[in-house]
């Protein structure tokens, strides 16, 4: 039982941890007051171009600023359609999307030697490993949590340091209140386009790294849609932890949790066919969100930024 | 006085919108301890000019001196460092964050991270000083509008302005917080700063301020010592004619029952009580008046006499009709019309045009509609009518009304409200932030209205309008009514005290 629940946890840590890349990524730019709606074709393509990186260089530091590059240029495309052409977030968020998830299939097919199956599984080179911590990755239950790759690791500090950030510094402070009021930010000598920019780009090169750890270290390797939509659960688990970054992990351990519980069911061997375990970890997201803010609207505590996915400019009515 | 090196020196400044010259060559001076009223109608370009200052609207022609230096002002922030500061109309808060955080929001030596109890220990100091009392650690959200107000004039005073910028300030307070605010004006300006004042309110220009300059029309049209001018001579220049004070309102005949509350409850949008048994008659002819700070369940009143809230309990009769809990259409169709105190939220459609403004609350109905496909033509018609009717300046019924002033787009609901008036009207702050002849022209059309026999229910801040328009007063402390008097039979203090929830008489606070 104990051998059960800790390796539940650890590949719930796993399967999360890509996910709190991108949420908290995606809580830094919403918080700004930008919607981006194009973390699954960011995520896709960050994740295929550093597995290129991985498969050509054999570099894996290199792969994670070539994700991290990619994630931010597509994120910066957003933000200039967004923030300068001051166009509708929903519809430049969504074509980043159709033209990641394309573009990411289309690189995909030519890795690898001579292949034209479409499929590169397996990866030739290295990948993210486990570091296991002396001592600590040796308790019970617990020690999944200390016997994790070097990303899974860094995201432990990101996230209360994010919350930190958003909450304690100066500019985090700035940040919440270009999100929430842009006029009064501007008035208060605030430069809301940069500032923007700066996280909308920023917020970027985190799903950026979310999509590398796809292919890098959970499912090392190159398949069509690695994602499997999660660029679509971050933005539910963005609104599940009320854009608050301390509350992302509780979003990827749900997710991560019941993707963790149905894959231990689907190997013990039982009658209920896999789609429909497959189907789980999403409708449970989508429940959970659904009770969730049906509860906080009763309650009057949604915490969405108030001037989400609206443009701003000075000198208009 | 002329021989002072002035603070703040503007020359020949020109401001234009799309269509619009806002500013044209406005000159502007203003004296170190000073005040300056700047006086002017709606649209005028009073609100403009100062934005202008405070670094938000970049002038197209003209120049900036402060104390005689030749000045760029390109962002707020070089508005900031040159110290002006500006008190919003709308007040620029972040209604999710503390008091303090709100002070310190985009100040560029603050460290990075800053500690909140020194900030919050030097604002208590500050508000101790200029009597602001405010708490540093409470939430935007949860203060009165007269306290927002005080954040903002603390934010000013923490950035350490010595130019401040007020803009319309005494618009949404009581007549003792407004009292209070001359107060704290007067003492920074014995401090040595300075400070412009936008009021459209002549009692308050003879009370605040040192200097007036009159805007017509984005043009500077007088300067005058406050204390060589009168109210009268004043309202002339700024509406380029003689404006009456005094309304004439004829005797009336009260007709049935229009409107009769019995026990209303309701509650705010956090789920707290916001009407605590509301009970009242409103006869047909008759102006009955809500007197009350904001927030004190003016806006949960108004929402549930037109559906947009539901009660949780209590009755409405309207026409003698069971209406509570019905849907905003069907009140409509009963004859209710509605001006509502958010007018773009909730009066105006901004990105369509006048014309169909207009005609949004009759276009369901020939002869605007024939089988549900909508006859422009007559719409057009109809907007051109009501117009020239209501003299609402728009440069074409095309125009969006988004870029209509404040006081034309209050004209606007006006005219389609009293077009669709069927008997009873309730009328929230219609003549809110209008200017005189707007004013005169809103109280008069009320009148008007009543006199033809619809019942009105007139929600207001303004002691003086109520106190001239409505027959009976009725006054609203956190949803209750505390008490209910003949307008002719009420004065301005006691209606001020009680809108405190002072029991009139015994001088204590209620609870």
């Amino acid at each position: 039982m104990i051998q059960l629940v800790a390796s539940l946890l650890a590949i719930t840590l796993r399967a999360g941890t890509s996910l709190m890349y991108a949420t908290i990524g995606e809580i830094y730019t919403e918080r700004s007051g930008i919607l981006n709606l194009g973390i699954e074709g960011m995520m896709l393509m960050s994740a295929v171009t550093s597995f290129a990186t991985v498969y050509y260089t054999g570099n894996l530091f290199l792969s994670i600023l070539v994700a991290m590059l990619v994630g931010g240029t597509l994120a910066s495309l957003h933000a200039f359609l967004s923030v300068t052409m001051r166009a509708n977030q929903v519809v430049s968020g969504l074509s980043i999307t159709l033209f990641g998830s394309g573009m990411a299939s289309f690189l995909g097919q030519r890795l690898g030697p001579e292949s034209n199956s479409g499929y590169l599984v397996g990866l030739v080179g290295s990948k993210f490993e486990p570091i296991a911590i002396p001592v600590f990755s040796l308790m019970p239950i617990f020690g999944a949590v200390f016997n994790q790759d070097i990303l899974t690791y860094i995201v432990y500090v990101l996230l209360p340091v994010s919350w930190f950030y958003l909450y304690k510094t100066r500019d985090g402070l700035n940040l919440r209140s270009v999100g929430e009021n842009p006029q009064t930010a501007d008035a208060m000598g605030i430069d809301v386009g940069k500032v923007r920019y700066m996280y909308t780009i920023f917020g970027g090169m985190l799903v950026g790294i979310g999509g590398a750890h796809l292919s890098l270290s959970y499912a090392p390797g190159w398949t069509e849609n690695i994602t499997g939509g999660r660029g679509w659960i971050v933005i539910a688990l963005v609104i599940f932890s009320m854009w608050n970054p301390a509350r992302a992990i509780w979003g990827a351990i749900l997710f991560g949790g019941i993707n963790a519980v149905q894959f231990r069911l689907q190997a013990s061997g039982t009658t209920i066919p896999a789609s429909y375990l497959n189907m789980l970890p999403y409708l449970a997201t989508v429940f959970v969100l659904v009770v969730l803010t049906w509860w906080e609207a009763l309650s009057k505590r949604i915490g969405a930024p108030s001037a989400l996915a609206k443009s701003y400019m000075r000198e208009e009515k | 006085m002329e021989k002072k090196t002035p603070i703040l020196e503007m020359k020949g400044i020109t401001k234009r919108f799309p269509n619009v010259v806002a500013n044209e060559q406005v000159d502007l001076e203003l004296y170190p301890g000073e005040v300056l009223a700047l006086l002017g109608e709606n649209g005028a370009g009073k609100s403009c000019l100062m934005n202008v200052l405070a670094g938000l609207y970049r002038a197209d022609e003209g120049e900036i001196f402060i104390q005689g230096k030749r000045v760029e002002i390109n962002s707020p922030r070089d508005a900031m460092l040159l110290g002006i500061g500006m008190v919003h109309q709308n007040f620029m808060l972040v209604d999710t964050m503390t008091v303090a955080e709100n002070i310190i929001l985009g100040l560029s030596d603050l460290p990075f991270v800053p500690d909140m109890g020194t900030v919050s220990k030097r604002i208590r100091e500050l508000s101790e000083r200029y009597n602001l009392q405010v708490d540093p650690e409470s939430h935007i959200w949860q203060l009165s509008v007269g306290e927002q107000q005080r954040v903002e004039i603390l934010k000013l005073i923490y950035r350490g302005a010595e130019i401040l910028i007020l803009d319309e300030p005494t618009a949404v307070l009581t007549p003792q917080e407004s009292k209070q605010l001359n107060r704290i004006i007067h003492q920074m300006t014995r401090e040595g700063k300075s400070a412009i004042f936008i009021t459209h309110k002549m009692e308050e220009v003879i009370a605040f301020s040192d200097w007036v300059r009159v805007l017509h029309k984005g043009r500077l049209v007088t300067v005058k010592k406050t204390s060589q001018t009168n109210p009268q001579e004043l309202a002339r220049l700024m509406v380029g004619r003689d404006v009456l004070f005094r309304l004439e309102k004829k005797d009336r005949n009260l007709g049935g029952v229009a409107l009769e509350l019995k026990d209303v409850q309701a509650v705010d949008d956090k789920g707290l009580p916001a009407l605590n048994g509301i009970s009242l008659i409103i006869r047909s002819g008759e102006i009955l008046g809500i007197a009350g700070v904001a927030g004190n369940g003016q806006k949960q009143l108004v929402e549930v006499l037109t559906g947009l809230r539901k009660t949780t309990g209590g009755k409405i009769r309207i026409f003698g009709e069971e209406k509570s809990n019905k849907s905003p259409l069907e009140i409509i169709n009963t004859g209710v019309s509605h001006i509502p105190a958010d007018r773009i939220a909730r009066g105006i459609a901004g990105d369509m045009s006048v014309a169909n403004n207009l005609a949004m609350k009759c276009y369901r109905k020939p002869p605007l509609a024939k089988k549900g496909i909508l006859h422009p033509k007559r719409i057009l018609d109809l907007a051109n009518r009501m117009i020239e009717l209501f003299h609402i300046h728009t440069p074409t019924p095309h125009t969006h009304a988004k870029f209509l002033s404040g006081g034309n787009i209050q004209k606007t609901i006006l005219a389609r409200e009293i077009d669709a008036c069927r008997g009873l009207l309730i009328a929230a702050y219609p003549s809110r932030g209008l200017d005189v002849g707007a004013t005169e022209f809103v109280r008069n059309q009320m009148i008007a209205q009543s006199e033809s026999g619809t019942a009105i229910l007139l929600i207001s801040e303004d002691l003086e309008e109520l106190l001239t328009v409505a027959d009976k007063i009725a006054v609203l402390f956190e949803g209750h009514i505390m008490g209910i008097f003949r307008s002719n039979e009420a004065d301005t203090e006691r209606l001020g005290m009680m809108m405190t929830g002072m029991k009139e008489g015994i001088g204590e606070l209620r609870d």
